[in-house]
């Protein structure tokens, strides 16, 4: 599977912000190899932010969190706006209580908040079958 | 076929455990060997799912399976692999899930510094000690340089 996500997760490009996630299955072979592409695509893609959701992520150890903390610390270096989104409530605790705060790292809700925290708007309601004559 | 030979028949069939028939009773023990990357999430997964049979609610079932995420890490990373261990226990009608995680490394030569948010030998964030036994009831350090490092972290559901 030559040109498939390293990391697992798909990274789409919505203008110049590039959408991902993280999967609760991570590894550390896969968080490593998710940086690295991700670090890639901001180069490729010329992006200005980046939209990682974590919504599907059940656990958030140390070492997520420093892959989190070091990928936001390399985008911004690069000139891109990383924001985090969808942190479960029980995900959150846990860190808190672990000592991390994810210094540095910018979170949202969830991703709709997320992707307007980078400029997309929601888009207005398609016209409905009523309104065509 | 004599009646000696049977009873060898029959003494050579393990005896049932309570894993079998009463997973909500203890005694249930489960040994996971660290040996390799994938092993940690192997053990993450089992932690999990005896957190979910000991009726854990869910901020607990993550307090429990991200401290034992991080005893089998430093396990892996400081001990040169090591071997979890889950028992579901029970003591005055509270259920409990005690984590030991077991290596044979170098040991931990100054254990006060080894609990200090940011203190690391390694390339971690110094969070794991510490950070882990606050994620737990009880916890307890086994440790001397060069004679390994054993690690027992007990949670307890209900009120505290």
């Amino acid at each position: 599977m030559t040109g498939g996500p390293r990391g697992g997760v798909p990274i789409l490009r919505l203008g110049d912000v590039l959408v991902t996630g993280l999967l609760n299955e991570l590894d550390d072979k896969s968080a490593i190899a998710f940086t690295e592409e991700l670090t890639e695509r901001i180069v490729d893609d010329r992006a200005r932010g980046v939209l990682i959701d974590i919504s599907r992520l059940d656990l958030i150890d140390s070492f997520v969190a420093r892959t989190l903390m070091e990928l936001t610390t390399t985008a911004r270096l690069l000139g891109a706006r990383v924001i985090v989104a969808g942190m479960r409530p029980a995900v959150a605790i846990t860190l808190v209580e672990l000592g991390l705060q994810l210094s540095g790292v910018e979170t949202t809700l969830n991703a709709e908040q997320g992707l307007r925290a980078l400029g997309w708007e929601k888009a207005p309601a398609p016209p409905t079958e009523r309104g065509v004559s | 076929m004599t009646l000696y030979g049977d009873l060898d028949e029959i003494s050579t069939i393990p005896p049932p455990t309570s894993a079998d028939r009463r997973p909500e009773h203890n005694d249930t023990c489960v040994t996971h060997e660290i040996r390799a990357e994938e092993d940690l999430l192997s053990a993450r997964h089992a932690v999990r799912e005896a957190t979910l049979r000991a009726g854990f609610g869910l901020v607990d079932q993550t307090r429990i399976v991200t401290a034992a995420s991080e005893l089998a890490r430093n396990a892996y990373v400081h001990g040169g692999g090591g071997t979890l261990t889950i028992e579901l226990v029970q003591q005055t009608g509270r259920q409990g899930l005690r984590i030991s995680v077991s290596d044979d490394g170098p040991g931990i030569a100054d254990l006060d510094a080894a609990f200090t948010d940011g203190y690391t030998t390694g390339a971690g964030l110094g969070h794991g000690l510490g950070g882990a036994r606050r994620l737990m009831d009880e916890f307890d350090v086994t440790s001397a340089p060069g004679r390994g490092t054993t690690v027992t972290a007990v949670r307890w559901s209900g009120p505290r």
